[in-house]
């Protein structure tokens, strides 16, 4: 079997396993939550009798394993089963609430994603080329300050100098599945511009410090020996070498993209997965919060399992080990 | 032994210099940046020790009646809503903030730190064990699994310190392992496994001084990144409870007031990003010193 | 009235339906004498006062969730009830701007056999969005939806006085209770109960197809809910919009930027700190309400130290209210004497004494009950209402000057109504306010009242609650009421800290009538009743 195949299977089939591990994990961590869905939905207003009446409906009043089976078996045949805010003959399934809200969240990633990312790159090889030039201070310094902040309050201040003092941009981010893709993109400009301020540095300090590191390598010292131009240097011979690191942490950050843009989503109200998972965890609708982990993981694995197919198809000594 | 000889007395000479000596050696040499940023922390660290003697007031203490009160002498920030003093809350913010990220940093370097030596020293299936683990806890996104969590046992302090830490303690177990296992491949380690060593003296006299540098620069990083995710779960109502003042929930309150020109919430904020870029600073320089690496072009 | 004066009046009156224009109308004016300056102020306020057809308002709102739902057994906050209830349904009766009830589906009420029943004629050529008219089947249906053992419906107790509902002929309902009400009218205005159309026997509130103002076009939950005008509304002048979206926007600060950024012309719970900074801005209006929403602190009477009226009293004077109404809810809130009734509600007094923050009273209530110091533990959360921590720690410095040393508790905010209110002897409470004196005493004071959170069993106060609600005679019926006010007021467990004030802002593109207070924006009627100026 070719070894990239093998890697490949091996690791999906450990990530069956951890999705099996992460559901338990979570389920359980949500039964220890106190109060429960109806008490939570009906707040103040909440007596004995309609407690014990929501309850009897959503199938609270089963035991926890049993819930659980019941949720696993619908899962694997591809069913989330139904939010605990359906009603008796209004079914309002798992899929239909976070559905939308999770293309919005790829959507979101995706538009981050293209800009950030060649951004990172194009910035960090640029720093490695002149490096401890007043070019790579400056890029360092203004990376460093972008992380530096909390992200709530770059928001904020985005909001401030874009929508608020010279309204380019909408203060609102509330996008919807019929609109065109141009407005779109413009209403999703200032969170896009948030996340990529916020991960744009730590992608592009890996990338800068990945070449740096390999240019003391004796094949590099090889090249500049023969006459290679630094640029060439980068980008033939440190690069092609360097992608194992950088498509880790790019991995890292697209991760981050899809399950750490809650803070993002409250201050441009974005309808995004992540505001969808947390008003689950606080009104205990466990189907809903189970679905949104187990997105997220297979998100995660699946992001590192494409970083680890980078970094061996990129290095000769993995692809064809002996 | 005879051919040791000669070199013996330089070593004596090399001896005779002391620790302080050595550390003084090495800051002279250190680039203005890092000096900028040793001297931001020391000055943190000072006013987080001290803010008891230094703030003007108590922290909690409600000096005004009037709420939002204007900049003044008495009081430099002006005063909240409550009519406590802003300066003495940003003085008790650094006390708070940097005392609850830097026991959450530790533990969570205690707890992966630890695991991530122990994974690489036994392998085997002790090191699967442990792996897999924390590859299932990193697959379940930090932020939510903190917010569950603290639903559950409440968000006091300590809550706070050991979720985070535990939540925190897988990426640092990685990045452990990883290095350790470099180490512990090497002849010394070897020799010492032979000699019948304890796995205490393994773990403290080979091990650990050989990743030391790694783990330090990434303690700096890790510290940096525990404060802004506590000041991400503030934003979210779930970090540090009043009536202790921190930066995250300091800006957050007031974060309205930005619209209308008023600096005083970028103070909080401006607090926290010159730390982070304090410490980035002092950790590149570190980094760079011990790495070896020459950057010249 | 000079000839001039009456026809500068007239002019006001056209100038508003746009019949007279800017040019004639102050030529008049500066023939009656007024300046010309003066005379565009004036046409430019009549222009805005009279309500005009036609535009779309974006509203957004403090609150929403993606569990929320059509079904109004839920509709927790603001979202649910101005879109679902205020845009989207009407019940049979509501509460108009001076908190009198009028009908609203149904046409006219009739008590008899001492207010024990009672029947409504419904509106005539009424119909639902889909065309259908609305019959007593319909309303019935609407009622028994949160009726019944299995009802998990938060009006199911609200509704708890019925005994039969049945229909009467194609256009009455007759309602019977178990004791006789006067105020039901204002009962069945709640916002639970929208009527709904039947589908085999039970109400259909899934389709979204009701009667009201507004017909549902996309709902999103937790992100928006959109609404286009209901050509065929019973309410031939409303509404005057014709296309309205409902915006979930929790975070204040994103609310208020999307107001000043125009990119909604009306937002719900408008931020207190900066509220003077918004009002700066010349293109929004602030309108504040004092309703009868209170934020409490429920003693249990039943529960040591509490069960001594003398312990209650001299924590009631060591309180310092106007310090918290000051700092807290920064001058949007109206201090309130521990009496649960609002001045807006009928029947409401004004009790003696004034619980004003008096150290020396405290101390000499808690020596008559035994005491020389005092420790107790108060519950507090920000769920119970915004600043309940803040309000806590402030209550403790005040206290403690008092002798009596307060421990203030902070609790998790999740389950906060599952896990301290009405289990902590002392926490933090809310209430949203009930437009009748029966009905706030009714559910939170009465004996066995599931929400008497206070435990408070007063034999006076319960007698008098059967006697007054059966009462038609209105002169005994304030006697009644003022009495029970004056024995909550005395003896009661309950704290009344503050009435709050509905506080919203709206771009001057928005104008409005005279607004009513029973309910947050507008009596939640926001959508139908205002329009573009």
């Amino acid at each position: 079997m070719h070894p990239l195949l093998r890697t490949v299977l091996q690791r999906l089939g450990l990530g069956l396993i951890t999705l099996f591990v992460v559901s338990l994990i979570i389920f359980s961590a949500i039964e220890f939550l106190p109060g429960d869905f109806a008490k939570a939905i009906l707040g103040q207003s909440a007596t004995p009798e309609t407690v014990e009446a929501f309850q009897k409906e959503i199938g609270l009043d089963k035991p926890a394993h049993e819930r659980y089976l019941n949720w696993i078996g619908g899962v694997l045949q591809g069913d989330f089963g139904s939010s605990f805010s359906s009603r008796v003959g209004f079914r309002r399934s798992v899929m239909e609430i976070i559905g939308p809200r999770l293309l919005n969240t790829l959507f979101l990633a995706g538009i981050t994603a293209l800009v950030a990312i060649p951004l990172a790159l194009g910035l960090g090889l640029l720093a490695a080329l002149y490096r401890n030039s007043i070019f790579d201070r400056a890029v360092n310094a203004v990376t460093l300050t972008t992380i530096s902040f909390p992200e709530f309050f770059v928001a904020y201040i985005l909001m401030l100098f874009l929508a608020v003092k010279f309204p380019i941009f909408h203060s609102l981010s509330n996008v919807s599945a019929d609109m065109p893709f141009f407005e779109k993109l413009q209403r999703t400009a200032l969170p896009v511009l948030t996340l990529t301020l916020v991960i744009v540095a730590h992608m592009m300090r890996m990338t800068r410090a990945a070449i740096i590191s390999l240019l003391a390598s004796p094949y590099i010292e090889m090249a500049r020996l023969k006459g290679v131009s630094p640029g060439q240097i980068i980008l033939r011979h440190a690069l092609p070498n360097a992608w194992a690191p950088i498509a880790n942490v790019i991995a890292f950050n697209l991760a981050y993209l899809v399950v750490g843009a809650v803070v993002v989503e409250v201050v441009f109200v974005y309808p995004g997965i992540g505001q969808a998972m947390v008003d689950a965890v606080r009104s205990r609708d466990i189907p809903v919060v189970q679905a949104c982990a187990l997105i997220f993981a297979v998100t995660y694995i699946l992001l590192n399992l494409l970083a680890d197919v980078i970094s061996i198809a990129t290095n000769p000594r993995l692809l064809h080990p002996r | 032994m005879e051919q040791t000889a000669p070199s013996a007395p330089q070593r004596i000479v090399k001896a005779r210099r002391t620790l302080a000596q050595n550390i003084w050696r090495t800051l002279k040499k250190a680039p203005y940046s890092a000096w900028f940023g040793m001297i931001v922390i020391a000055l943190y660290i000072f006013v987080a020790l001290f803010a008891p003697w230094i703030a003007p007031y108590g922290e909690a203490e409600i000096v005004s009646q009037v709420p939002f009160d204007a900049w003044s002498w008495a009081h430099w920030l002006g005063t909240d809503q409550l009519g406590r003093d802003m300066f003495t809350r940003l003085l008790y913010g650094a006390r708070n903030t940097l005392g609850i990220a830097l026991a959450t940093t530790l533990l969570a370097f205690a707890i992966g730190g630890g695991l991530g030596i122990i994974a690489s020293i036994f392998r085997g299936w002790i090191d699967q064990l442990l792996s897999r683990a924390v590859d299932t806890l990193m697959a379940i996104p930090q932020l939510i699994f903190a917010l569950i969590l603290l639903s559950i046992f409440g968000s006091s302090v300590q809550n706070l310190i050991i979720i985070i830490a535990v939540l925190d303690s897988t990426r640092v177990f990685r990045l452990a392992r990883s290095v350790a296992m470099n180490v512990v491949v090497m002849d010394y380690v070897e020799a010492a496994k032979l000699r019948g060593e304890k796995l205490g003296w393994i773990l403290f006299r080979e091990v650990l001084p050989n990743i030391m540098p790694t783990m330090i620069a990434e303690f700096g990083l890790r510290f940096c990144f525990v404060f802004l995710t506590i000041s991400a779960l503030s934003f979210l109502g779930l970090g540090i409870q009043p009536p202790t003042a921190d930066w995250g929930s300091m800006v957050r309150e007031n974060a309205t007031l930005i619209t209308y020109n008023d600096i005083t919430p970028l103070i909080p904020a401006g607090a926290i990003a010159l730390l982070t870029v304090a410490v980035n600073f002092v950790v590149d320089w570190f980094l760079h010193k011990t790495s070896g690496l020459r950057d010249e072009k | 009235m000079s000839e001039l004066e009456q026809k500068l009046k007239q002019a006001t009156s056209l100038a508003g339906k746009g019949k007279v224009s800017r040019r004639d109308f102050i030529q008049l004016a500066m023939l009656a004498g007024f300046t010309a300056a003066a005379g565009n102020a004036m046409f430019v306020k009549a222009v805005r006062a009279e309500p005009k057809k036609g535009g779309s308002a974006r509203f957004g709102l403090a609150h929403g969730a993606t569990t929320d739902t059509l079904d109004p057994v839920g509709y927790p906050d603001t979202f649910t009830q101005c879109a679902f209830w205020g845009a989207l349904s009407n019940s049979l009766t509501e509460v108009d701007a001076k908190g009198n009830v009028v009908p609203d589906l149904a046409e006219s009420y009739e008590p008899s056999d001492g207010a024990k029943k009672w029947a409504f004629k419904l509106r005539k050529g009424a119909t639902f969005h889909d065309g259908k008219t609305v019959t007593p089947d319909d309303v019935v249906a609407s009622f028994r939806h949160h009726m019944g053992a299995d009802s998990k419906s938060a009006a199911k107790s609200l509704l708890d006085p019925i005994a039969d509902i049945k229909a009467d002929g194609p256009e009455t309902v007759i309602f019977t209770l178990k004791d006789g009400s006067a105020d039901f009218p204002y009962l069945v205005s709640d916002y639970h109960i929208p009527i709904m159309p039947v589908k085999d026997g039970k109400s259909d509130w899934q389709s979204g197809v009701r009667t009201g103002p507004f017909v549902l076009e996309k709902f999103e939950p937790g992100v928006s809910a959109k609404f286009k005008r209901n050509p065929n509304y019973f309410k031939s002048n409303q509404p005057y919009l014709d296309e309205v979206e409902f915006i979930a926007i929790t975070d204040v600060a994103a609310r208020t930027n999307a107001l000043t950024t125009g990119d909604v012309d009306w937002i719900g719970r408008a931020d207190l700190k900066t509220l003077e900074l918004l009002k700066r801005n010349p293109n929004v209006e602030i309108l504040e309400l004092s309703g009868y929403g209170h934020y409490v602190l429920p003693m249990n009477t039943t529960m040591a130290p509490f069960d001594n009226n003398d312990v209650r009293t001299a924590i009631k004077y060591a309180i310092n209210r106007e310090e918290i109404q000051k700092k807290i809810f920064l001058d949007h809130a109206t201090v309130a004497n521990d009496n649960p009734i609002a001045k807006a509600v009928k029947y409401s007094i004004d009790p003696e004494p004034k619980y004003k923050y008096d150290p020396d009273k405290a101390k000499f209530h808690l020596k008559k009950a035994g005491y020389e110091t005092l420790k107790v533990d108060l519950s507090v959360a920000d769920a119970a209402f915004a600043g309940a921590v803040d309000a806590g720690v402030l209550i403790k410095e005040t206290a403690a000057k008092c002798g009596i040393d307060i421990n203030v508790v902070r609790e998790a905010e999740d389950a906060y109504w599952d896990n301290v209110w009405l289990k902590k002897p002392w926490c933090a409470s809310y209430w949203s306010g009930r437009p009748t004196c029966d009905w706030a005493f009714s559910i939170a004071y009465a004996k066995d009242a599931a929400w008497n959170e206070t435990y408070w069993k007063n034999p006076r106060f319960n007698e008098l609650l059967i006697q007054a609600r059966a009462e038609l005679d209105d002169a005994k019926r304030a006697a009644m009421y003022g009495e029970m006010q004056q024995l909550v007021h005395d003896d009661g467990g309950t704290i009344v800290l503050v009435f709050n004030n509905f506080v919203t802002a709206n771009s001057k593109k928005l104008a409005h009538g005279d607004v009513a207070p029973n309910w947050e924006n507008d009596g939640l009627k926001i959508a139908e009743r205002w329009w573009l100026a």
